[in-house]
Formats: structure tokens, C-alpha cells, sequence
């Protein structure tokens, strides 16, 4: 049994240009902004950004292990509320953090906290599940 | 506002249909620290009932994104791709999507927002499969902006 407040997974996830350039080729997005410092500089960025989905994804697969059946997520959504600055040498390190937000019958909100060093990087990201 | 509010309410045609290959799906698995064996062993799969490797709950960017594709086409609406920010994601899901699986993706645009000189635009993919059995409802909030003049 499980109870709101419970933590049911967490992990660490080091990310890299190289982890930018093998998401681009698995999903098709080839945006510049997410592989050449020139790029994103010149519009305006901090620095080279690791894409949303990516951030979004490896997010949710934190808690698949914990649920055995990926197909007991019923809805999963995201804001995407700050960047991920991914440097040419040190990468981003993504702390995730799944917390059972509320429980109603057979349907639990786990409530996703990622965090690169002190920043949260997304908002509201909550994961509806089947329990049973 | 950037966007055409015009937008509201189109309906794009399906997309065409999308096989999800079994390596395509590992590939992804890899790129996205999924290292559940559902995802990449067949047998691990199998044993949870599905037919195949089952893909990352976010492959169904994939499929969306043909659909993006065809919005950012139309040639009355306003929005260039560099002016582009993902704000929000949502997918709400009846089944995982799994290798084997042909997919196709209908586009609605729901809302074209005023925003301060940018616009929101909220849009719709409807993920369906061979038999026209809904998958997956992929929803995209983007943030449009004026770009320079």
C-alpha cells in the first residue's frame, strides 16, 4: 500500500552533449539550439539546452520500474517551466523525485519533481496511474 | 498576436501511418534512460501480455510531432519555427504503444491565445491505430513569439 507523501522512486540522471545528439536521432528533433553553442547564442540562450522531451521522458521512466506495466499510466503532463543548461564538458545532472501526490480509489497522481543543482525545471509534472 | 486566430478549430488530415519498428523503440528506450527490460527485451514484454517491446510513454512525440509538422506547414499560419517554445506537454494514454504498432496522428488546433504579442497555441493529436483504436492523445501547448520585425 502506498500513501499520499510516500516517495516511490527517485534516481540521478547524468546528461551529457553526447545523451543531446543520441535523443535528437531517436526522436526526429534535429533543432540546432539542443547540439551548437553558435546557435543557441545567437538566439539568445544561455547555452546549449537539452530538448524538453528529453527532460520530460527520462522524468517519467523513473517511476516505471516501480509500476512494472508502463501501459498503468493512464496521463502524463509537464510545463516546462526552465531550461537545462548542458555544457560541452560538464553535462547537467538531473535529480528526479516521484511523490505520491493523491490517491482516489485505484488511481494515484505521482507528482515529479526535477531539479538540475538548485533549479526546478519543470512545473506540474504529475503522472496519472493505475494502482490496480 | 503572431498566430492566425483563424487557426482555432482546423482539423488537419491523418497522418500517414507510422510503423513503430522494434529497434526504433530500443533506440529511443536508450535515448531516454529507459532501461525498464519492457522496453528493449521482447520476452520481458511478452510476459506483461504485449505483443513486443513496449515504447517509452513519450515515443508518442514521434507520431506527434508528423502532426506538428503539418501545422507549422500551413502556409496562413503565422507561426515560425524559430519563434517557437514548447510550454506544456500532456499525453493522455488508453494503451502503451508497441513495436508492430501503425500509427497515425489527427490534428485539432483547440486554442490560439492572445499572450502580450505572443500567442499560445493549444493543439490536439489524436494517435489511433491500424484497427482506428485510440492509443494515445498527445497535447501541445506552444509558445509563438513576434520574432524580430
Amino acid at each position: 500500500m502506498i500513501a499520499v507523501g510516500d516517495i516511490v522512486a527517485e534516481r540521478w540522471v547524468q546528461i551529457s552533449r553526447d545523451s543531446l545528439v543520441r535523443y535528437a536521432g531517436a526522436s526526429g528533433d534535429f533543432n540546432p539550439i539542443h547540439y551548437r553553442d553558435d546557435v543557441a547564442n545567437a538566439v539568445g540562450l544561455p547555452g546549449v539546452l537539452a530538448h524538453g522531451m528529453l527532460t520530460m521522458g527520462l522524468a517519467v521512466e523513473t517511476i516505471v520500474p516501480w509500476l512494472g506495466d508502463s501501459g498503468r499510466i493512464l496521463e502524463y503532463g509537464v510545463r516546462f517551466t526552465r531550461p537545462v543548461v548542458v555544457g560541452p564538458e560538464t553535462g547537467a545532472q538531473l535529480k528526479i523525485v516521484a511523490k505520491v501526490g493523491a490517491i482516489d480509489e485505484d488511481v494515484a497522481r505521482i507528482d515529479l519533481t526535477v531539479t538540475s543543482g538548485e533549479t526546478t525545471v519543470l512545473g506540474k509534472a504529475q503522472v496519472r496511474v493505475r494502482l490496480a | 498576436m503572431p498566430v492566425n486566430p483563424e487557426l482555432i478549430g482546423r482539423v488537419f488530415p491523418p497522418t500517414a501511418p507510422y510503423l513503430v519498428g522494434r529497434e526504433k523503440v530500443r533506440e529511443f528506450a536508450r535515448a531516454v534512460f529507459a532501461d525498464d527490460p519492457q522496453h528493449v527485451d521482447p520476452a520481458a514484454a511478452q510476459a506483461l501480455g504485449y505483443a513486443d517491446v513496449v515504447a517509452p510513454p513519450t515515443f508518442a512525440m514521434v507520431v506527434q510531432d508528423q502532426t506538428l509538422q503539418q501545422l507549422l506547414a500551413e502556409p496562413d499560419s503565422g507561426i515560425i519555427l524559430q519563434n517557437v517554445l514548447h510550454a506544456e506537454q500532456r499525453f493522455r494514454y488508453t494503451r502503451p504503444i508497441v513495436a508492430g504498432d501503425e500509427l497515425t496522428g489527427t490534428l485539432t488546433v483547440t486554442a490560439v491565445r492572445d499572450m502580450r504579442g505572443s500567442a499560445m497555441v493549444t493543439s490536439e493529436a489524436e494517435i489511433t491505430d491500424a484497427a482506428g483504436a485510440h492509443v494515445v492523445t498527445a497535447t501541445s501547448v506552444l509558445l509563438v513569439g513576434e520574432g524580430e520585425k
